[in-house]
Order: structure tokens, then C-alpha cells, then sequence
């Protein structure tokens, strides 16, 4: 009854061929990551230490720490997500639960697609002209971060869209049926729902504000800074452009250092990653559908 | 001829007046595009009773009530033509089309448990309207939830997700959220598709009861449901209302139209 045919014989075939094969490219994924870590850690795990971590560079940047880059990247992150997460997520909610289908909220979301397209060094640009020339800023953490707040913005309204999207259209319209208006039903039903997946775009954007050099080198980032900065409209060192700094523009820079500032960046990058992880298994462990 | 036509509005006129009219349908048209649902249907809801509208797939019926609160709004390029009156207002004219959607409680075909807590679920509606007091809160989630049979069930766990019931108990959820807005009229969407013959059964039981606090409009797939609980019912077909009649002349076969008959014996559907 149950004899295995030659198509049958055929099917099982491939189907562990394609099995393996989906998992070799999976595997294939995960080496460069394994490979970036193991070789920053390998070569730049000796430069890490407290002393590295909290205190200036000396020396003409070859020697000392690298507390004023760590100090300015935590601030250009900050500013950048305290600008772009409030206005990207309205966008989001606006684009998702309000916008009419009609050609203005095409036109708007052909502009988000555009702007996350546009490379990083013509925002650079871009924030010069508009930020530190014509609204005054000067080269300073508050250009800096609008430049970065703008280049990613796309990232946190996409991703913002999407989960907005993903929470089923049923429980809008239970809510509307009772007589809740739109608003009641995004903050009790729709939101609750959707900020895991908000949740991502931010920790996304986290990744890329943190790494950017091109934006921040002509806006506010500078090369070596005495002090560290006390506001948003002071200039300030920052890791990214640092690590620039150190590999390729001073002369004598031990082979170590470069490595190690890698890896406090990447460090500091995968810390806020997997608190907002852990903070995001935490709520969905709250919210199931 | 003449004459025998007025004799019959005469009589169907008598027993209107036995019950004021909730609802008052004149003349609605629903068009998706130009692509009509619905065209020209003129009938009447009373308080107090069930109404039934029974009919096969694409009659219009979800469109029907979809009309009745206004949830026309939500629906892009769907349009309402004609007029609707609840309770003597006009459903088109109303400013404050929430407070209208509130006295109207729906439950769908598939049941709906929202993401929240089972208590959190019955006590939104009261919540949205403004009501902040736990302890009334309180009293309408266990009201809400013993009307809809639902309480005995869940009443030691209030506090999980009303979404991970089970599909009966979820539809018994959706009833008892309809209730908790004390509504005035509660439309019933083919809730039975989705849930099991006894809960059914059980369900048929509550609204029983609950007529004398609502006005139910039952629309149903089961004629043999609409001949349990409807007092009237209407027949829906391809857009068009057939024929509106007391259940159990239209079951005993005393119909204007034959599709009406044919429907009920199930020689279509």
C-alpha cells in the first residue's frame, strides 16, 4: 500500500537537497558575522580596559582612551532618536490608521522610499547646507544628530508601518463598533500591539545612527576635541568618526587601538540591541493574539 | 386589486402599532464603486423583537448592517443611499455617530477576542464612554459575562488574554462586550459560523432573554435559526429585500414569492 514510487523516491531526494541547501546559505550568513567578531575581538580585546574606555586620547590620538568619542556618540544617538522616533512613529501612525488612499499619501510614502535611498554622504551635505549654515547651528551635536535624525527616519516610519499594519484589521473595526474613535482605538488596541515591532525599527535605527561617519564629519563631528561637550550646540568627537580617524588619517597609531575602538562601538551597539530585545520579548510575552 | 393591496397594508399597518418602530429603513441603496449591494430596500425594526434576515452569500446582509452604524465611514468607496432612522433620528444627520455606534452592539461572524484581558475586553466599551469607577466596572464585567453564559467559564481567570479562548468562548466574549454598552440594539452577524452546536444552542438561549431588554436583528445563514428565534424575517437575495414577513408564515408557507418558499425548503441556497 505504502510502496515507494519512483516519483516519490524523486521528491525525497529533493527535498533533503533543498533542505540542505537552504541551510548551507543560512549558515554561509552567520560566517562573516562570526569572522567581524572573532578578529575584533582577537585583536582589539587586548586594548580594552577601564582606563581605554574612561579616559582622553593622548599622544596625538596613538595612545589614551576613548571616553569623549563613547561621550559623543551616546549624545548624537540620543539627540537623533529623540528627534526622529517621535516624528517618525506620528508619520507611521498617521500613514497606517489615517491616510486616506489617495495620491498625496502615495506621494508620501514615494518620498520615504526615496529618502531611504538617498546615500549617506549627500545627507552629509545636505545637513551642512540646511542645518549648520542656514538655520545657524554651526558644526554642532544638535546639526549633527538632525542629520542623522533624517537619514534614518525612513528606517523607524517603515518599520513603524509595518507593525501598525500587522495588528488585524478585526479588532479596529470590534473597537469602532463600539463607538471608539479612531484615536481611543489606536492607543487601547492598536498601539499596545504594534510596539514590538516599532520597537525594531528603533533598535535598527539605534544601529545605524551609532555607525554613521559620513553625516556627523561635516556637521558637528570633529577629530580631537580637549573637552567633552556641554550641550547640543557644542562640537564633539564621536566614535565612528574616530575609528576613521585612527585607521586611516593619523600616522603611528599602534595596530591594536583601531580594533579596539571597533569593538566599543560594535559593543556599544549590540548592548542597546539586546536590552531592546529582551524589552521587546518582555511585552510580546504580554500582548498575543 | 387595488383595494386587496390596501387591505393588506391596512392589516401589517394594525400590527405595526402593536410595538413602536426601533429602526426605520426607507428606501437604502449600498453601492461599492458603482457596484450596488444592496438596492432599495424599505423595512422596519420594532423594539423588542428579533429580527431576522436570512439569505445566501452576496445578498447584502453584512452590507445592510454595516449601513445601520455608520461603519460605511471605514469602508473606502462604499456609499449609502436613502434613509435611515433609529429611534426617530436620522442616522445620516447624526453629529456624534459614536454615541450611536454605541447604542448599536455588534458581533461578528468570526469571533473577535481582542488582545487584552477577558476582563479588560468587557470593560472597554464602559471605559471608552468615559466610566473610570472599578467598582462599576467591576459589576458590568460580571453582569456582561453571566448574560452571555460565559462567567462560570472564566470568572477565576479574568486576568488572561481574552484572544486565546477558545472560538466559543471567544464568540460568547464578543456578545458580552456588545452587551457591555448597554445597547439599544444588538446586530448579530452569522455568529454562529464559527462555533460549535451547543454553544450555539446556548447563545439562541441568551438572546432570547434579552429580548425583552433590546432589539436584536439577527442576520443568519441557518434558516432553521431564523424560525428559532426571529419573530420576523426578512429574505435577502442578490441585493434585493424579497420579502418581509412574520417567521411563522413564512415557514408555514404563506409567502408573496416563490423564491422566498424555495429558499426556506432549501431547494436553493
Amino acid at each position: 500500500m505504502f510502496k515507494t514510487s519512483e516519483i516519490n523516491k524523486r521528491n525525497q531526494k529533493n527535498e533533503k537537497l533543498f533542505q540542505l541547501l537552504f541551510m548551507v546559505m543560512t549558515l554561509l550568513l552567520i560566517l562573516p558575522v562570526a569572522i567581524i567578531l572573532g578578529m575584533l575581538v582577537y585583536k582589539g580585546g587586548s586594548v580594552i580596559s577601564v582606563d581605554f574606555l574612561f579616559s582622553s586620547p593622548t599622544d596625538g590620538m596613538t595612545a589614551g582612551g576613548i571616553f569623549p568619542a563613547i561621550f559623543g556618540t551616546i549624545w548624537l544617538v540620543s539627540v537623533a532618536l529623540l528627534v526622529s522616533v517621535p516624528i517618525g512613529v506620528a508619520a507611521a501612525i498617521y500613514l497606517s490608521e489615517y491616510a486616506p488612499d489617495n495620491w498625496l499619501t502615495r506621494l508620501i510614502n514615494l518620498a520615504i522610499i526615496n529618502l531611504a535611498g538617498v546615500p549617506s554622504i549627500v545627507h552629509a551635505l545636505f545637513g551642512v547646507g540646511a542645518f549648520v549654515i542656514f538655520f545657524g547651528m554651526g558644526t554642532s551635536i544638535l546639526a549633527a544628530s538632525l542629520t542623522l535624525a533624517i537619514m534614518t527616519m525612513p528606517v523607524v516610519i517603515v518599520a513603524s508601518r509595518e507593525s501598525l499594519q500587522a495588528v488585524p484589521q478585526a479588532f479596529r473595526v470590534a473597537c469602532w463598533n463600539m463607538g471608539a474613535t479612531r484615536w481611543q482605538t489606536i492607543r487601547r488596541v492598536v498601539l499596545p500591539n504594534a510596539v514590538s515591532g516599532i520597537l525594531t525599527g528603533v533598535i535598527l535605527e539605534v544601529s545605524r545612527t551609532a555607525g554613521e561617519t559620513a553625516p556627523i564629519m561635516f556637521t558637528g563631528a570633529v577629530f580631537f576635541l580637549p573637552f567633552l561637550p556641554q550641550g547640543v550646540f557644542d562640537q564633539t568627537m564621536a566614535l565612528s568618526l574616530h575609528l576613521f580617524v585612527v585607521s586611516t588619517q593619523v600616522p603611528g597609531v599602534p595596530e591594536n587601538l583601531p580594533y579596539g575602538v571597533a569593538l566599543v562601538l560594535i559593543g556599544m551597539v549590540l548592548i542597546m540591541n539586546s536590552l531592546s530585545i529582551a524589552f521587546r520579548m518582555h511585552l510580546r510575552g504580554k500582548k498575543k493574539w | 386589486m387595488v383595494s386587496t393591496t390596501e387591505a393588506i397594508i391596512d392589516t401589517s399597518d394594525r400590527q405595526m402599532n402593536e410595538a413602536p418602530v426601533k429602526l426605520d429603513v426607507r428606501d437604502v441603496s449600498i453601492y461599492y464603486g458603482d457596484d450596488p449591494a444592496i438596492e432599495n430596500v424599505t423595512l422596519d425594526v420594532r423594539e423588542h423583537e428579533i429580527f431576522g434576515i436570512i439569505g445566501p452569500a452576496n445578498a447584502g446582509k453584512t452590507s445592510f448592517l454595516k449601513a445601520i452604524n455608520r461603519m460605511d465611514m471605514f469602508t473606502s468607496n462604499m456609499k449609502v443611499k436613502g434613509d435611515i432612522y433609529f429611534g426617530g433620528y436620522d442616522i445620516r444627520k447624526a453629529r456624534n455617530i459614536y454615541a450611536l455606534r454605541s447604542r448599536i452592539g455588534v458581533v461578528f461572524p468570526l469571533p473577535v477576542g481582542l488582545p487584552m484581558t477577558i476582563y479588560d475586553n468587557v470593560a472597554l466599551a464602559p471605559q471608552l464612554s468615559g466610566l473610570k469607577e472599578k467598582a462599576e466596572l467591576d459589576v458590568i464585567v460580571e453582569r456582561c459575562l453571566t448574560r452571555a453564559a460565559l462567567w462560570d467559564e472564566v470568572k477565576d481567570r479574568l486576568d488572561s488574554l481574552g484572544s486565546l479562548l477558545s472560538g466559543g468562548q471567544q464568540q460568547r466574549l464578543t456578545i458580552a462586550r456588545a452587551l457591555s454598552q448597554s445597547p439599544e440594539v444588538l446586530m448579530l452577524d452569522e455568529f454562529s459560523i464559527a462555533v460549535d452546536p451547543v454553544t450555539t444552542m446556548r447563545i439562541e438561549d441568551v438572546l432570547k432573554e434579552l429580548k425583552s431588554e433590546m432589539t436584536i436583528i439577527l442576520v443568519t445563514n441557518l434558516v432553521q435559526q431564523a424560525r428559532r428565534l426571529a419573530d420576523r424575517t426578512a429574505f435577502f437575495l442578490d441585493g434585493e429585500c424579497v420579502e418581509i414577513g412574520e417567521t411563522e408564515e413564512l415557514f408555514a408557507g404563506n409567502v408573496k414569492q416563490q423564491k422566498t418558499l424555495d429558499y426556506i425548503q432549501g431547494k436553493f441556497g
